[in-house]
């Protein structure tokens, strides 16, 4: 009842490059400070997050712009150097056209071939993205706006899907229906492996919208379902479409999950081409029509997300939601989040188990998975790392110097991000190959990938963590005498490091997980628990194959953790 | 004639009683303020009145019709009541125009015609029907809010802190724009604020809330000047509070022999009077004059007034603001005038 003050909830920054990171999204809303009820850093690029949330970066634009010329121009030639490198594969396949000439071009884009898969891609898409849609709504709606018994834990069990990589989900399928394929099976392994990346946004959504409105609305002479559906659902908008446009990029770059179901996408496609003949030429514009859907799904969210504002308009803390009693439904509706589970955490659950025991001790060869555990451990700490490295300079300028020329490269990390994996790998080994053989199949290029795959993740966390120190610090160590470079490691550095470590986290768990470009780029003998995974699931060895997948089940459940936790912390609560 | 009567309305939060026992009746055609601290209840009594909380006793009946009591609650979107909220509450993803016909059940050029009209009755230009609620001042916001709520035409509209977020010259303005509507369209209207001075200036009934009661409720000039207790009386504004002995109409008290408004009383009780009332002399000027004298224990200019300190033979004391006019200074023996009647704490 009391009117709390706290202003200074503004609008989230628009932003016009998108990627896939959903992690990363989610975990843009570390609190400024609490005292001020609002959140005071959002990412602009994070989507999800700025559906999520009401927040925005007037750190960012609060700094002053002071000039520390070589600091700060030593920071943006490495920033601008990191955006070439991760502009490359993107530059790759668009120069692989142009040298491929527009008459075979035109002849290898325009063959039945491609048009199957683009068929198989659009109604992939089309039909997994409204499924999701409404079973994160449905879903969200239940565990946040309802009485229904154990909403907090239904709401764990409607992410814990992210806790099994993709390919795992199609494994367990096929364990339990050998005859699985096609568009059917694709559909239906795609909605319980993705649909949590829409209600992470759609739920945070949910706790974040004002209740105020509804009851105005009410007020207004509109009846409950009119209410959700004039009211409720155009709030979601935004959570709903940085949700889809999650989900469809990965759609478009998964590889494990519909090759074990036999469905042909352009990414299966590519990676056969590559794995039988090195057909480049038809490789490379396979990837054309790829990078070209990613482009039309970019920008067909731009389109539908609007320019138009949702946050909140008024000052001070909204009431918390009115919670429905849903009376005699109460049990009913507990069908939906029952059959949800089921079908995402039962059938691995179920698939894992059975060859577990199966296939008893016989199938834990330690030696085997030691040595996998360890290579996948000390790559996915090199790559997060070097990630995590390569993050720094673009973080400190956007949150210190935020300029046009900041912005844009930011930009172009996360457009370079939302490329899949199998054309950042493509890229990356016919430039080695090509051009500098020595790094073919090295540590180096491997790191390079994920380097430009798992970027914004780190990038993230860490402009959160640097926004939170204030620049007075810095100035305070200067005048103390500390010289610039000095200064920025004696304060903000070293205040920023939790967001550094949280960086390095997600990125290693993010590669952890990567199976198409690891593959294709890792140096010889290297076998990291997904290769060994999808070797052994290959042969068919689905019971040597479930150690590794339980393996990975498990690293990545700190990581579900954290996502989930940030996202209710986003919403402040 | 009574359009909204509320009968012994209770609301609990867990343990903690929001309303306890609220009686209230709102006359057709009237303006009432519920003026009271943060956290009083007064913002819960709306939600209850617009069906947005069910209270847990008590009935809510309007226009004969009962809206909720223990066992019955009529929805909000059946009630017919509009309510204009603090911050405006308008939707963000929709255009003023938008906004406005919300609630109108007609076809669109009928809404967009009818959206112009009520622009106009608040005072807002029509070429801002186009923009978003964002691209509006606080004051343009909250205006939209009030004509999004008269679209509908209600009977009885709900003000719950409508101006508060407004800077304070445009608070003023914004208020008196809103009254002169609402009276116009003879709409019967309920306001909820923590501002005294709004209350009193607005309505035509007051009811002083605290702690889930009502304290008081009456006329402005009759809470004000015949508060029940020093607690209401210090909440509505500035007030002097004396102990007295009384009898046959008057006051024997510090400040010498005062009329009291209640001439049945006898016996020792605490008297009031508002700063407005005293007005203070240099002792010695005008010869022996009437009234007590004191002396100026600490003064602070404050442009217009002077904010002194005044201490009496008794030693007690009592502040008060006078106008800076006369320059006096800290020490100076003044003497302390009393007009009208001092009110009587029973």
């Amino acid at each position: 009842m009391s009117q709390e003050s706290s202003h200074g909830v503004s609008a989230p920054r628009k932003d016009p490059i998108a990627r896939k990171d959903l992690l990363a999204l989610d975990l843009c809303g570390e609190h400024g400070d609490d005292g001020g009820g609002g959140l005071h850093f959002v990412h602009d690029a994070t989507r999800v997050g700025s559906a999520m949330t009401s927040a925005t970066d007037t750190m960012v634009s609060a700094s002053p712009r002071h000039r520390l010329p070589t600091a700060s121009s030593w920071t943006l030639m490495i920033a601008v150097l990191v955006a070439v490198l991760a502009l490359m594969p993107l530059g790759f396949v668009l120069w692989a056209t142009v040298v491929t000439g527009w008459e075979t071009a035109i002849q290898l884009i325009f063959r039945g071939r491609v048009g199957d898969l683009l068929i198989n891609t659009v109604l992939l898409i089309l039909l997994t993205l409204p499924v999701c849609a409404a079973l994160a709504v449905a879903l969200a709606w239940a565990t946040e706006r309802t009485d229904i018994p154990g909403a907090r834990f239904w709401s764990w069990m409607a992410v814990a899907p992210l806790t099994v990589p993709a390919f795992v989900h199609s494994y367990a399928w096929i364990g339990l229906w050998p005859g699985l394929n096609g568009l059917g099976a694709g559909v239906a392994v795609s909605v319980v492996a993705y649909f949590p990346f829409m209600y992470l946004p759609v739920s945070a959504a949910f706790r974040l919208l004002d209740p105020a409105l509804e009851d105005q609305a009410a007020s207004l002479g509109l009846a409950p379902f009119a209410v959700f559906r004039r009211v409720v659902l155009p709030q979601l908008r935004l959570a709903l479409c940085g949700g889809a446009l999650l989900i469809g990029l990965h759609l478009l770059a998964e590889y494990g999950l519909f090759a074990m179901i036999r469905f042909d996408t352009f990414t299966t496609a590519i990676i056969d081409q590559f794995q039988s003949t090195y057909n480049g030429v038809a490789a490379y514009m396979l990837a054309l029509v790829l990078v070209l859907c990613c482009f039309v799904l970019l920008g067909l969210e731009a389109a539908l997300r609007g320019r138009s504002r949702y946050a909140r308009l008024g000052s001070g803390v909204a009431r918390r939601a009115k919670v429905a009693r849903l009376g005699a439904w109460k049990y009913p509706l507990l069908i939906l989040p029952l059959v949800t589970a089921a079908f995402s955490l039962g059938i691995p659950a179920l698939t894992l188990g059975r060859w577990l025991i199966a296939g008893g001790a016989g199938i834990w060869r330690m030696e085997e998975i030691g040595l996998a555990l360890w290579q996948t451990l000390a790559i996915c700490l090199v790559g997060g790392l070097t990630t995590t490295a390569a993050a720094v300079p673009i973080a400190w300028l956007s949150v210190r110097r935020p300029t046009r020329a900041s912005r844009f490269l930011e930009g172009c990390y996360y457009l370079a991000s939302s490329m899949p994996g199998v054309v950042v790998a493509l890229a990356l080994v016919t430039i080695t190959v090509r051009a500098i053989l020595p790094l073919y199949q090295t540590v180096a290029t491997i790191v390079l990938a994920y380097v430009v795959m798992f970027l914004p993740r780190a990038l993230v966390s860490l402009r959160a963590s640097i926004a939170q120190v204030p620049v007075e610090l810095e100035q305070a160590a200067a005048s103390l005498g500390r010289s610039p470079g000095n200064a920025l490691w004696s304060t903000t550095v070293r205040l920023a490091a939790p967001g550094a470590a949280a960086g390095v986290a997600l990125s290693s768990l993010g590669i952890m997980n990567e199976l198409t470009a690891t593959q294709m780029l890792a140096p010889n003998g290297t076998r990291t628990l997904a290769m060994a995974f999808w070797a052994l699931t290959s042969e068919i060895d689905y019971a040597g194959a479930a150690p590794y997948a339980l393996l990975m089940v498990v690293f990545s459940m700190p990581l579900t953790w954290l996502l989930h936790h940030q996202s209710k912390k986003i919403a402040g609560r | 004639m009574t359009l909204l009567q509320l009968t012994s309305l209770r609301k609990n939060y867990g343990s903690v009683a929001a309303l306890d026992g609220v009686a209230l009746s709102v006359p057709a055609g009237s303006r009432t303020a519920i003026v009271g601290p943060s956290g009083c209840g007064k913002t819960t009594l709306l939600r209850l009145v617009a069906g947005f909380d069910e209270p847990d006793g008590g009935t809510i009946s309007f226009d004969g019709q009962v809206l909720a009591d223990g066992t019955f609650q009529m929805p909000a979107h059946k009630r017919g009541i509009g309510i204009v909220a603090q911050d405006g509450c308008l939707f963000p993803h929709l255009t003023v125009s938008q906004n406005i016909g919300f609630g109108m059940e007609a076809g669109r050029a009928v809404k967009e015609a009818r959206a112009a009209e009520l622009m106009d009755m608040v005072g807002l230009d029509r070429a801002m029907l186009s923009r978003k609620p964002d691209q509006l001042s606080g004051g343009q916001q909250q205006r939209v809010a009030l004509a999004r709520a008269l679209a509908r035409k209600p009977r009885l509209m709900l003000l719950d802190e409508p101006f508060s977020a407004l800077d304070t010259g445009l608070r003023a303005a914004t208020r008196k724009a809103v009254t002169e509507v609402l009276t116009a369209a003879g709409i019967t209207t309920l306001l909820v604020t923590h501002d005294q001075g709004e209350a009193l200036a607005f309505a035509d009934q007051v009811a002083v809330m605290r702690a889930g009661r009502f304290a008081q409720v009456g006329s402005p000039r009759d809470v004000y000047s015949r508060p029940v207790d020093a607690t209401t009386a210090t909440f509505l504004g500035e007030a002097i509070v004396l102990p007295a002995t009384i009898g046959e109409g008057r006051a024997d008290s510090p400040l010498g022999l005062l009329d009291v408004d209640d001439v049945a009383y006898r016996g020792r009780a605490a008297i009031m009077l508002r700063p407005e009332q005293i007005s203070v002399t240099r002792e010695g000027r005008g010869g022996v004059g009437e009234g007590a004298v004191g002396t100026i224990a600490e003064i602070t200019f404050c442009g217009p007034t002077c904010d002194v300190r005044i201490t009496l033979p008794d030693a007690s004391s009592f502040r008060l603001d006078i106008p800076s006019r006369e320059a006096f200074s800290a020490g100076d023996e003044i003497r302390i005038g009393v007009s009208g009647a001092a009110h009587v704490f029973r």
